[in-house]
């Protein structure tokens, strides 16, 4: 899967689902910090990841990733 | 002891989305009850329930206040910012002050179910997502809204069958009456689907008078075959007089007594004697004679053994025909966990539009329903105190006595 559709499906469910505000979705924007992603939303974008891209990971993978960027990155290598 | 009034008031039901709507249908006599053909398909012996909308909250909460709500939960939500709302509840009183949250559940069936079926397909607990667990629990309807309300005060759920909603009621009444709380959110909340009621079907409690779906709640007639399960949410803001005449709330109505207690025998046939020891110790509480009660809104969920046993119990304390009595379950079907609440509601709006409601579908009395003096059809007439009584499974009983101050 290339990146833009990797960033167009990650960008999609971020709105639709979680219901951030796309203007916020910036590649440094920081997930708890600037998009005000808790605890509990990383369980549900786990849910949103297998849904998405037919793959599981755990709530606590994603500890390490701090920013969209990060976080198209962690999806890259795992799609 | 402080004095408790009723300074808010909220309802979302199967024959009303807010106040005036339930007024009316109140004062026209109109059912809430239907059909639902999914019902007949899954083995239902009965496809009669309550109907309600299912609210759409996207865009008026969070997604993150709005995940961990179950259906009844959306329902109490609304039934509590309406209340809140009358009772001119600010966001600055909430965050000042110990407001408190009493409400009436016993069940969550969906999610759990949904939840176990999507374990046994994913195998992997992990994509169950966030919302489940704070939707399964009993306590959800109370967890939820205390935390999208910001309430600081007392919070938990009341669990009494289909006395809950009243007991919540009543539990609040003598928080606030002992001086432990000023001001608590009070109410009763009931999902309305197949899996909820499927075990309670198999009993073969409820009506399968399914010809005229309008027709089948008849309580006290001698016709009756069952009760029809429904639901929605009522919520009443309880407060101490003194709080709510400093802050300029509207006193809608006082609660003057709460009678409880425990038949102490089977888990779902009720008797005479548990109601009637309810109903003596609500009169005991509020320090009033029996001729003092100018309507009384009846449990009679239509069953031929439940209905009989208040009929007698309250024959026994009133005496024959003396008091104007209706069910309001005759329309809206048997609430259950919120029938305690919305009862209570139903006939403050009697009280303050001084009418009193139909038993509708009551034709025929039977040897213990000739005794009581039951609404056919609408009647004006002023209500000063009226009674409610609300009574469930395992015996449990709750009888609540409220003073008109409109």
């Amino acid at each position: 899967m290339v990146k833009s559709e990797i960033i167009e499906k990650v960008n999609t469910f971020l709105i639709d689902e979680l219901e951030i505000d796309p203007a916020s979705i910036r590649p440094d924007a920081n997930l708890k910090d600037d998009l005000d992603i808790d605890s509990l939303d990383f369980v549900d974008i786990a849910v949103l990841v297998e849904r998405t891209f037919d793959f599981t990971i755990k709530a606590e993978d994603l500890m390490n990733v701090h920013t969209i960027s990060e976080f198209y990155d962690y999806i890259e290598t795992k799609a | 002891m402080n004095r408790v009034v009723i300074t808010g008031m909220g309802i979302y039901s199967t024959i009303g989305k807010n106040l005036d709507e339930v007024k009316e249908s109140l004062y026209q006599g109109k059912s809430g009850i239907g059909f639902d053909p999914e019902r007949k398909e899954m083995g239902f012996r009965s496809a009669l329930t309550g109907i309600i909308e299912k609210p759409h909250l996207k865009g008026i909460i969070p997604r993150r206040e709005r995940v961990g709500l179950a259906e009844q939960g959306e329902y109490a939500f609304l039934a509590t910012n309406d209340a809140l709302k009358y009772s001119g509840i600010s966001e600055d009183f909430l965050n000042s002050r110990e407001v408190g949250i009493l409400y009436g559940n016993d069940s969550s069936a969906v999610p759990v179910v949904e939840s176990y079926d999507l374990m046994n397909k994913k195998k992997d607990t992990s994509l169950l997502g966030s919302g489940y667990i704070f939707q399964s629990m009993n306590s959800t309807v109370s967890m939820n809204l205390a935390v999208i309300f910001k309430l600081k005060g007392i919070n938990f759920t009341v669990s009494g069958a289909c006395a809950s909603g009243a007991h919540a009621i009543g539990i609040g009444f003598m928080m606030i009456k002992h001086g432990y709380q000023d001001c608590i959110v009070c109410g009763g909340a009931q999902e309305i689907n197949a899996v909820s009621m499927a075990s309670f079907d198999g009993l073969g409690a409820f009506s399968v008078d399914e010809k005229d779906p309008k027709k089948a709640s008849k309580p006290f007639d001698a016709g009756r075959d069952g009760l029809i399960p429904s639901g929605g949410a009522a919520t009443i803001i309880l407060e101490s007089y003194e709080s709510a005449v400093r802050r300029g709330a509207p006193i809608l109505g006082e609660i003057l007594g709460y009678g409880f207690s425990s038949n102490g025998n089977h888990i779902s046939v009720p008797n005479v004697e548990g109601p009637s020891a309810s109903l003596v110790r609500s009169l005991k509480d509020a320090d009033l004679k029996p001729e003092q009660i100018d309507y009384i809104n009846a449990h009679a969920t239509s069953t031929p053994v439940g209905d009989a046993a208040e009929a007698q119990a309250m024959t026994n304390i009133f005496g024959k025909k003396s008091i104007p009595i209706s069910s309001t379950k005759s329309m809206t079907g048997h609430e259950m966990w919120m029938g305690g609440a919305s009862e209570i509601i139903y006939s403050l709006l009697m009280a303050h539009n001084s009418f009193m409601a139909p038993n509708i579908n009551f034709n025929t009395p039977d040897e213990h329903s000739a005794n009581l003096d039951v609404i056919t059809e609408t009647r004006e007439a002023p209500i000063n105190i009226f009674l409610s009584n609300s009574f469930g499974f395992g015996g449990t009983n709750s009888t609540l006595i409220v003073k008109n101050c409109k």
